[in-house]
């Protein structure tokens, strides 16, 4: 602001409250920032005690994560000798390499799901926005109510039909089962969302283009959509971090072929006791892409957290 | 003009048929639109529904689909409402929702109101306190289990920085007294930043002119803070509250993963215990009873309090 404003706060005023916030922000940072490190930790440094905020860096925890490995002997190990960096990490500790884990599968089928129903949500979801948006349809605020009230369920409970219904048409614990599931829970909030951002694209613009010869799909696809472009993008990713991160329909619906990583990263144990740095290396590698994501997404951010309900 | 997608699916089938894709009614349109998302909202949120209802005044369990499935009228309802058990769950879900929502609206209020001091970088400080939110809760609480072991965890050390306790002396998860708080800790961390976002667009819809006409009345600024800054939030701090009222209801994967409900049962809110009497024990129509309990609970609650929300916007 150029001008002086008797509403500016005052110098003292703005160090003052950054000083609080800078502090708070580091706060909130300290669990993620300890997650990340201890990825990097050896067993040993993850359970020293007291905790070691400074560590010399290993890739065990990573290498943990992606392999199955059993005991060898001395004859064995001098028998095999490592040829790669991670055999040579695993075989320091008296072990070798047996077999992936079942770690990357899990975390292809978050890929998988993720994308599948965001695709399907995203596209459904158009189409109904701006039918909701444009058009006058037949008891149109209870539709736009109950595809809301869907969400209102605690999970565990629309799981006990879901669960039976997929049992009896043999869609449990498959992709195509979880991809459907999680497109009808992300329906409301893609229809929501992208009805509020269809409702700001001014209608003249498509009444140019009927008056022009084109047909409402026509005028749909190439005036609608383009202009549409940016709120459907945010709503995708919105989409994408709920199915990525969704963990109770999940842990019950699906057990050794479609699991997802948010139930399986918290079942992984090492050799003995519960091998944190692994744990920690497949909550880095499943939580950083969230992280950009949300830093991408910070101007719609608070619109796609409460359904539209508020707009910045 | 260029050929445009239906242009070309137009001229490729025949002339009857082409003319329906380019002369759809607007009608037409609306129904061939919405009918996807209608049908899949019936079949997998819907019919559940009806099922769930049906299976409720029923003795069925889901593990023995051979075996015969009586109707037992209300006595599902009848047990769940006198068995102290989950009576026991509700205050356990209660303190979460109370506690939670408490921290969450005082420093989600504080935070928004101090960013709002416009001071140099408040975007980027705003973005990372954002960032627990989006994460996956089941993931993250997992790892708080770490967090807060009692010789190895960073929490404890940290409690000991500021209280000189010692680290060893207290579990977070492990005590009877202090589980029900560690929880409510994960989950104020985790979801302050909603709160604190929401109340930030309560502040920043505020228009300056009326700040600048209080202060040529001479208001005080603490006069100005209660009788503009709070009413002018307060819609947006109730929406909030909403928000996180239900979701905190519903509360499962955070709680799960951190205590699983325990020690014994003295965090088990309801959406464990009743998974547990769904998935463990098997009773179906028991639990399905429950569930449509649960429903009725957070729809009637909601639509109460969308009416007050109503009631202060309107004001």
């Amino acid at each position: 602001m150029s001008s002086y404003s008797i509403t500016e706060p005052s110098r003292g005023m703005k160090w003052t409250a950054g000083l609080l916030v800078v502090a708070y922000a580091l706060i909130t940072l300290l669990p993620l920032l300890w997650i990340m490190a201890t990825g990097f930790k050896s067993t040993n440094d993850a359970i020293a005690y007291p905790p070691k905020v400074f560590f010399e860096p290993t890739l065990e925890g990573y290498v943990n994560l992606f392999t199955i490995q059993n005991r060898a002997s001395a004859e064995q190990l001098a028998e095999n000798p490592a040829t790669t960096w991670y055999d040579r990490i695993v075989q320091d500790k008296g072990m070798v390499i047996s077999g992936p884990s079942r770690f990357g599968e899990m975390f292809m089928n978050s890929v998988i799901i993720g994308f599948g129903s965001t695709f399907l949500s995203v596209v459904l979801g158009t189409l109904a926005a701006y039918a909701f948006s444009r058009f006058r349809v037949p008891l149109k605020d209870d539709l736009m109510f109950f595809i809301l009230s869907t969400r209102m369920m605690p999970p565990i409970a629309v799981a006990i039909p879901i669960f039976l219904m997929f049992r009896a048409v043999g869609l449990s614990d498959t992709h195509a089962g979880m991809i459907l599931l999680y497109t009808a829970v992300n329906l409301s909030l893609a229809v929501w969302l992208l009805k509020g951002f269809i409702d700001e694209i001014p209608r003249e613009y498509e009444e140019a283009a009927l008056i022009d010869g084109y047909t409402r799909f026509q005028a749909f696809v190439k005036v609608v959509l383009p202009q549409a472009a940016t709120g459907i993008a945010s709503t995708a990713i919105f989409c994408l971090i709920f199915a990525w991160n969704e963990y109770a329909f999940a842990v019950l619906l699906t057990s050794g072929n479609a699991q997802t990583a948010p139930p399986f990263i918290p079942t992984i144990i090492g050799n003995t006791g519960r091998d944190w740095p692994a744990v920690a290396a497949g909550a880095t590698i499943f939580l950083v892409p969230v992280m950009v994501f949300t830093i991408l997404l910070r101007k719609h951010l608070l619109r796609g957290i409460t359904f539209g309900a508020v707009r910045k | 003009m260029s050929e445009t997608l239906v242009d070309r699916a137009a001229s490729a089938t025949p002339q009857r048929i082409s003319r329906r894709i380019r002369g759809l009614s607007d009608r037409a349109i609306a129904w061939i639109f919405i009918g996807p998302t209608v049908i899949l909202l019936l079949a997998v949120n819907i019919f559940p529904l009806i099922w769930t209802i049906y299976l409720s005044f029923t003795n069925y369990r889901a593990n023995r689909p051979g075996a015969e499935v009586e109707w037992v009228g209300l006595r599902n309802y009848q047990r769940i409402l006198n068995d102290p058990e989950i009576w026991q769950t509700m205050q356990a879900t209660a303190h979460f929702v109370f506690w939670t929502l408490f921290f969450q609206v005082l420093i989600g209020f504080a935070l928004a109101w101090l960013i709002n001091q416009k001071f140099r970088g408040n975007d980027l400080w705003t973005t990372i306190i954002v960032l627990p939110m989006m994460l996956s809760p089941a993931v993250v609480g997992n790892f708080w289990t770490f967090l807060y072991q009692p010789q190895i965890g960073i929490f404890n050390y940290i409690v000991t920085f500021f209280t000189g306790a010692d680290p060893t002396s207290f579990s977070m998860i492990g005590d009877v007294r202090l589980a029900p708080w560690s929880i409510v800790i994960v989950d104020t961390w985790m979801w302050t930043p909603f709160v604190m976002l929401i109340c930030l667009a309560g502040l920043r819809s505020i228009p300056e002119s009326i700040y600048e006409a209080a202060e040529c009345d001479r208001a005080s600024k603490w006069r100005q803070f209660w009788t503009i800054t709070v009413p002018m939030v307060l819609p947006f701090l109730m929406l909030a509250v909403l928000f996180r009222g239900i979701e905190n209801f519903k509360m499962f994967d955070l709680v799960v993963q951190l205590t699983g409900g325990g020690p014994g049962s003295t965090t088990e809110v309801t959406s464990i215990n009743l998974k547990r009497e769904a998935f463990e024990k098997w009773r179906t129509g028991y639990s399905s009873a429950y569930a449509v309990i649960l429903f009725v609970t957070v729809f009637g609650l909601a639509s109460i309090y969308v009416k007050a929300l109503n009631r202060v916007k309107n004001r």
